[in-house]
């Protein structure tokens, strides 16, 4: 099988198939399309809404974008401190996994009435708080499992700390970042909409959801997942190619 | 100056949870200018603290490491190192792994330069027509061969190796013995090398330092006298065979200390 069917007509068909067996599943069993819509009601859907759609999915895409960004530095920048100091390191562990274990869906209504109204704000901090914590420990991981022959080939140099940092621990650390922050995108992108859906008169693909549900618009909130979903794989693909760029030479040749 | 690496008196311990672990005492080894000075002695005796020292990465707890007559005090740019693991740089090509050190002790060489002695160096050691290859293409041997090249590329006054050979197959690693006194040939170096191979160190040393079990002190030092010109076959004559016996003896008999240390 040629490559350029393999990477994209393989991964077409499996959707196709997918959509088939929902459309299938919908009609063996006589759903109606308020207990679940099936593939055939979603083009009406895209059709009827499709301005508020490309208005709700840039909200969500923008701000889910934003807080990933933030988490990437804040997250880098836990990672570090961790790499680089043990105190430091068995300072944040417990804080961190504490935090991480909260569900976050708790949290909505408490930076809700610390932040109040600030929609966009609290969309984009939420987003930031469920997607740094892979990126902070896969940074920090990376930075303390270098081999100290790696630090000691440019120290015995007279190298200074930066220049080993960024000679050395930084590239060497990209393949682990960039599998975090596959993880991380995933997260941000729930994130964003727990607080999208949660928070009155909010707005985004979330708010776009719960619209539907309050007005008994099954197909729209069907049609509003397959968005959110397309939006996810969309942003994943994006972190994929930044990694082919920086991090390409981790990947081994295919046998 | 007769000596370029003198080391007098050295005494070193670890700090661990369970008290201080002494590895050194009172070392004393002295290296001439040019020679090759091969260092053995059992497992965990400290051998590694010593390549430590000479480089300037760690400071001992009492007595002097000189180098070039001037006492070291951290790193200096005119040591090179190599390792067991050859720490190559996955993200580097083999040219840019071996250019490496020139980036940071002759950032104002050109471009140009720099490729021309790493180059110089790889076709030294058989590996050209592989500049532009990853690391993970290549065998272990021409890994360890470019580790090689990088370590002596800033044409540093001492080259510093720990165990380079060891995790390499048999016959693989006499082919980097023979690649060792190739390169020595054309580029003058001072070498010390930390080996586990008896053969390894009587093949490739003037000098042979038997440390004692830890707390490691020098417990013999054996003058080569290699039978011929250095090659394999050298090995296997009655000469040589007499030195390993030695080396071994001597060994033995650091392996019998450290078990009285232990019990």
């Amino acid at each position: 099988m040629n490559d350029a069917l393999r990477k994209i007509g393989v991964p077409i068909a499996a959707i196709v198939v997918f959509l088939i067996l929902w459309e299938l599943l919908v009609w063996a069993n006589g759903w109606p399309n308020y207990k679940m819509a099936s593939p055939s009601d979603l083009p009406p859907a895209f059709a009827k809404y499709w301005n508020l759609f490309l208005i709700m999915s840039w909200q969500t895409l923008w701000r889910t974008v934003a807080g990933l960004a933030i988490a990437v530095l804040v997250g880098t920048f836990l990672g570090m401190l961790m790499g680089f100091s043990r105190i430091m390191r068995a300072a944040l562990y417990p804080l961190l996994v504490g935090f991480n274990a909260i569900p976050k869906a708790t949290l909505v209504p408490v930076i809700a009435l610390i932040f109040i109204g600030q929609h966009n704000f609290n969309t984009v901090l939420m987003a930031f708080m469920i997607s740094f914590f892979p990126i902070a420990v896969s940074v920090g991981i990376g930075l303390s499992t270098l081999e100290p022959e790696y630090r000691d080939i440019l120290r015995s140099l007279g190298a200074s700390r930066y220049t080993i940092f960024t000679k050395i621990a930084l590239p060497k650390t990209l393949p682990e970042f960039f599998g975090a922050l596959k993880v991380a995108v995933t997260l941000a992108f729930i994130g964003t909409n727990l607080v999208e859906i949660v928070s009155p008169h909010g707005r985004g693909l979330g708010a776009l959801f719960k619209s539907g549900e309050t007005n008994g618009d099954y197909p729209l909130m069907f049609a509003v997942l397959i968005a959110l979903a397309f939006l996810g794989i969309v942003l994943y693909y994006a972190v994929v190619f930044l990694e082919r760029t920086f991090a390409g030479w981790a990947e081994r040749a295919e046998h | 100056m007769a000596n370029l690496i003198e080391i007098k008196g050295v005494t070193h311990a670890y700090r661990t949870p369970n008290g201080p672990l002494p590895v050194l005492e009172n070392l004393n080894v002295a290296v001439p200018e040019g020679e090759f000075c091969a260092v053995v002695g059992p497992s965990g005796c400290g051998k590694s603290t010593l390549t430590r020292l000479i480089a300037g990465l760690m400071k001992p707890d009492e007595g002097e490491v000189w180098l070039h007559g001037e006492l070291v005090k951290g790193p200096r740019k005119t040591v090179g190192m190599a390792f067991q693991n050859p720490v190559l740089l996955e993200w580097r090509t083999i040219l840019q792994n071996v250019i490496l050190p020139l980036e940071i002790v002759a950032p104002s060489m050109p471009k140009r330069d720099r490729e021309a002695r790493a180059l110089e160096l790889l076709s030294m050691v058989g590996l050209e027509g592989f500049e532009t290859k990853r690391p993970s293409e290549l065998s272990g041997g021409m890994r360890q061969r470019a580790s090689l090249c990088r370590a002596i590329v800033h044409k540093p006054d001492v080259l510093i190796m720990d165990e380079p050979f060891g995790a390499l197959d048999a016959f693989t690693r006499e082919d980097l013995w023979q690649t060792m006194h190739d390169l020595r040939a054309k580029e003058p170096f001072t070498c010390v090398l930390i080996t586990h191979d008896l053969r390894e160190s009587v093949f490739l040393g003037d000098q042979v330092i038997v440390l004692s079990g830890r707390p490691a002190t020098t417990q013999y030092v054996l003058d080569v006298t290699y039978p011929g010109p250095r090659v394999i076959d050298g090995l296997y004559t009655p000469e040589c065979s007499d030195m390993l016996h030695t080396l071994r003896d001597q060994i033995r008999i650091a392996q019998g200390r450290s078990e009285e240390e232990a019990a």
